[in-house]
C-alpha cells in the first residue's frame, strides 16, 4: 500500500487512479506469465509445472525491478538529456534479473530435466533482452505517468494562486471603497454646494480621480512610490476637507526611494487605518507622518499615528484591518513579516517592507 | 423658541444641518459640539430640544454619549453609517438621516419632530432607546462613565464585577468604582457572554477576574476575585458559571 505520507506533496495521486493503475498492471502482469508458460508449453514441450514456475519466477523479478524504477522515478523526475543513464539503469537491472532468474532455477529445481537446464542456458541472451523491453517499458510509462501528475498539480497550484489573486483584488477594492469614507465625502460636498460650490466641484474632481485611480489599477500591478504617493495625496485631500481643522499630514519621502516599487493601492489602506485611529482615538489636532526610506534592498514605509495609550489596546486588536494588506503581501511574497506594528509611547506605528526585484 | 445642539466631528456635516435650519426661524443654534465631551457639557448648560447627533465620534460615540446624560434631551441621529447598523433604532420616535440626506429628508424628519412633540414624550423614547440593547457600531469593549465633571473610559477587561444597586448599578475595577444609570440586564445583554456572567441577581462577574469558587453554605458558594473581591453566587448563578467554564 503506498502512503501519502511518503509521496512529496506535488505528486499526491488521486486514490481512484492509483488504484486503477495498481489492477490494470496487475492483470498485465498476470497475462505475461500465462502467454509465457503457453509459449513454454507449446513451443518448447516443457510440461505446465516447469513452465509456469519459470514464468512466475521471471515475471516476479520483472515485476521487483519494475517497482524499484517506480518508486526511484517518482522521488526523481531524470529530463531528457539523461537518458543515458536510464538506459545504464535499467541494463544493469535487466542483467540482475537474468542471472538471478538463471541461478534461482538452476539450483535444484527440477534436478533431472536436462531438457530445461539446456533451455535455460541457452535463452539467457533473449531472456536478457525480454527483461530489458519491460523494465524500459515500465520506466517510460511511469516516467509518463508521474509528468502528467507534476503537470497537473502545477496547473492547480497556478489556479489556486489566480484565485486568491483575485479574492484579494475584491477585498483590497472593499478596503479602500469604505462606504462610511465615501458617504461622509459625498455629505462634506452637499454641504459645500450651498455655500463654496467652487470648492464642492473641486472635491468631486478628487474623489473621482481617487475612485478612478482605485477601479482602473490592477492588483497584481507594481508601481514606483512616487506614483503611489500621488494617488494617497488625493485621498489625504480628500480627507483634509472633512478633518482640516484637526488632521495634519507630513510626508517625509527620501530621494532614494521614489522610483523603489511595491503594490499598488497598498498604502491607502494603511493610511486610512492610522487616520481612523488617530481621529477617533484622540481629541484635538493630530498628525499623520509617513517616512520612507531603504536599506537592504528593501523599500520601508513607516506610518506614524498618534493615540491614547490609556483607553486603547491597540495590541489586542481594536478593528484595524491591517490583516487584508497582510494577506496581500502574503500573496504576493509569501512573507508574513513584512507588515508590523508597534507603539512608542503615545505614538502608533505601523511598518511595511516592500523587497525590492534584484 | 426651540433650541438645538449639533454635535459631529466634522465641521461640514453641521454646515449643511446649519444651512436647512434656516427655513425654521423658531430653531435657534445654541452649540456647535465637535465631540462628545463637548456635547456632554452642551446638552447640561443649555438643556435644548433637540440634539442632531453623529455616531462615530472620536473617544466616546453618540450612544455612549446619551448613556452619560441623565435625561437625554430628542435626538435626530446623522450617520453615514449603513441601514443595518441603525436598523435597531428604527421603529423608535427618533428619527435617523443617512449622510448625505437632501433637505425634504431633513424637513421631514423636523416637521415629523414637530408634531409629535406635545403629543407624547421624546424623552421618555430617548431613555427607552438607551436602555435596551441598542445594536452599536462596534463590539461593546469599553464602559464609559461619568466621575464628576470627568468622563472616563473603563474598558471591560478591568471590570471586575457589577452588583444591582437600586436604579444604578456600581462598577468595580481593580481599585475604583463607579456608578452608572443603567440595570444589570442591560449589562447582561450587551457585555460578551463568554466573558461576563450574572452569577447572582445582583452580580454580573468577569471570568477573567476570577481565582477560585469556594462553597459557602449548603448549596451556596462564593467567588474570590484576584482583587480579593468576594462575590456571591446564587443556586442558578453557580450553574451558570459551570457551564460557561464548561465543568
Amino acid at each position: 500500500m503506498l502512503t501519502n505520507l511518503k509521496i512529496p506533496l506535488t505528486l499526491s495521486l488521486p486514490a481512484t487512479s492509483k488504484k486503477r493503475l495498481l489492477i490494470a498492471g496487475t492483470s498485465w502482469w498476470l497475462l505475461l506469465i500465462l502467454i509465457e508458460a503457453y509459449a513454454m508449453v507449446t513451443t518448447f514441450s516443457f510440461s505446465w509445472v516447469i513452465a509456469l514456475t519459470d514464468s512466475v519466477n521471471m515475471n516476479l523479478l520483472i515485476a521487483a525491478a519494475g517497482y524499484i524504477t517506480y518508486t526511484s522515478l517518482r522521488y526523481y523526475q531524470p529530463n531528457a538529456k539523461n537518458y543515458l543513464y536510464l538506459t545504464v539503469w535499467s541494463i544493469a537491472l535487466a542483467v540482475m534479473c537474468t542471472i538471478t532468474h538463471r541461478y534461482m532455477m538452476g539450483w535444484n529445481l527440477f534436478p533431472q530435466e536436462n531438457e530445461y537446464h539446456k533451455f535455460l542456458y541457452a535463452s539467457q541472451i533473449f531472456r536478457g533482452l525480454l527483461v530489458w523491453f519491460m523494465i524500459s517499458l515500465i520506466g517510460v510509462i511511469s516516467w509518463i505517468w508521474f509528468f502528467l501528475q507534476e503537470q497537473r498539480a502545477g496547473e492547480k497550484r497556478e489556479q489556486d494562486t489566480l484565485k486568491l489573486a483575485r479574492e484579494a483584488e475584491l477585498a483590497s477594492l472593499r478596503q479602500q471603497l469604505q462606504p462610511h469614507f465615501l458617504f461622509n465625502s459625498l455629505n462634506s460636498i452637499s454641504a459645500l454646494a450651498g455655500s463654496k460650490p467652487d470648492e464642492a466641484r473641486k472635491m468631486i474632481q478628487q474623489l473621482s480621480d481617487f475612485l478612478r485611480g482605485t477601479i482602473k489599477k490592477d492588483d497584481q500591478q507594481v508601481v514606483t512610490l512616487a506614483e503611489e504617493l500621488k494617488h494617497l495625496q488625493l485621498y489625504l485631500d480628500i480627507e483634509k476637507v472633512r478633518f482640516g481643522h484637526r488632521l495634519r499630514t507630513e510626508i517625509d519621502k527620501s530621494e532614494d526611494t521614489l522610483y523603489l516599487t511595491l503594490p499598488s493601492l497598498l498604502l491607502q489602506p494603511l493610511v486610512e487605518n492610522a487616520i481612523k485611529f488617530g481621529l477617533y482615538d484622540t481629541i484635538g489636532e493630530i498628525t499623520i507622518r509617513i517616512i520612507t526610506s531603504t536599506q537592504d534592498n528593501q523599500l520601508i514605509i513607516r506610518i506614524e499615528n498618534p493615540f491614547d495609550p490609556q483607553t486603547s489596546h491597540p495590541k489586542h486588536g481594536v478593528g484595524f484591518g491591517l490583516s487584508s494588506v497582510q494577506r496581500r503581501l502574503y500573496l504576493l511574497y509569501a512573507r508574513n513579516d513584512l507588515l508590523s506594528t508597534f507603539q512608542i509611547d503615545d505614538v502608533f506605528v505601523t511598518e511595511v517592507k516592500i523587497p525590492q526585484p534584484v | 423658541m426651540i433650541k438645538v445642539v449639533l454635535i459631529d466631528d466634522e465641521p461640514l456635516a453641521r454646515s449643511i444641518v446649519k444651512e436647512y435650519l434656516q427655513t425654521f426661524p423658531e430653531i435657534t443654534i445654541a452649540q456647535e459640539c465637535n465631540d462628545g465631551f463637548e456635547g456632554v457639557k452642551a446638552i447640561a448648560q443649555h438643556k435644548p430640544d433637540l440634539v442632531f447627533l453623529d455616531i462615530q465620534m472620536p473617544k466616546i460615540n453618540g450612544f455612549e454619549m446619551l448613556e452619560l446624560i441623565e435625561q437625554p434631551p430628542s435626538v435626530i441621529f446623522t450617520t453615514a453609517f449603513d441601514e443595518y447598523a441603525i436598523k435597531a433604532f428604527e421603529s423608535r420616535a427618533i428619527d435617523y438621516l443617512l449622510k448625505p440626506f437632501s433637505k425634504d429628508r431633513f424637513e421631514k424628519a423636523l416637521q415629523k419632530w414637530l408634531q409629535q412633540r406635545n403629543q407624547n414624550d421624546q424623552k421618555s423614547n430617548t431613555q427607552t432607546l438607551l436602555t435596551e440593547e441598542v445594536r452599536q457600531p462596534e463590539e461593546r469593549n469599553r464602559i464609559v462613565v461619568r466621575e464628576g465633571s470627568n468622563i472616563r473610559i473603563i474598558p471591560v477587561h478591568e471590570i471586575q464585577y457589577i452588583e444591582a444597586y437600586d436604579d444604578y448599578v456600581k462598577i468595580f475595577t481593580q481599585k475604583e468604582m463607579f456608578l452608572k444609570k443603567k440595570t444589570m440586564s442591560f449589562y447582561e445583554k450587551s457585555l460578551d457572554g463568554s466573558q461576563f456572567v450574572r452569577v447572582h441577581r445582583s452580580y454580573i462577574m468577569n471570568l477573567q477576574q476570577l481565582t477560585k469558587i469556594e462553597p459557602l453554605e449548603k448549596e451556596t458558594y462564593v467567588a474570590l476575585l484576584k482583587s480579593g473581591a468576594k462575590v456571591p453566587l446564587s443556586k442558578s448563578g453557580y450553574v451558570r458559571i459551570k457551564s460557561v467554564l464548561g465543568l
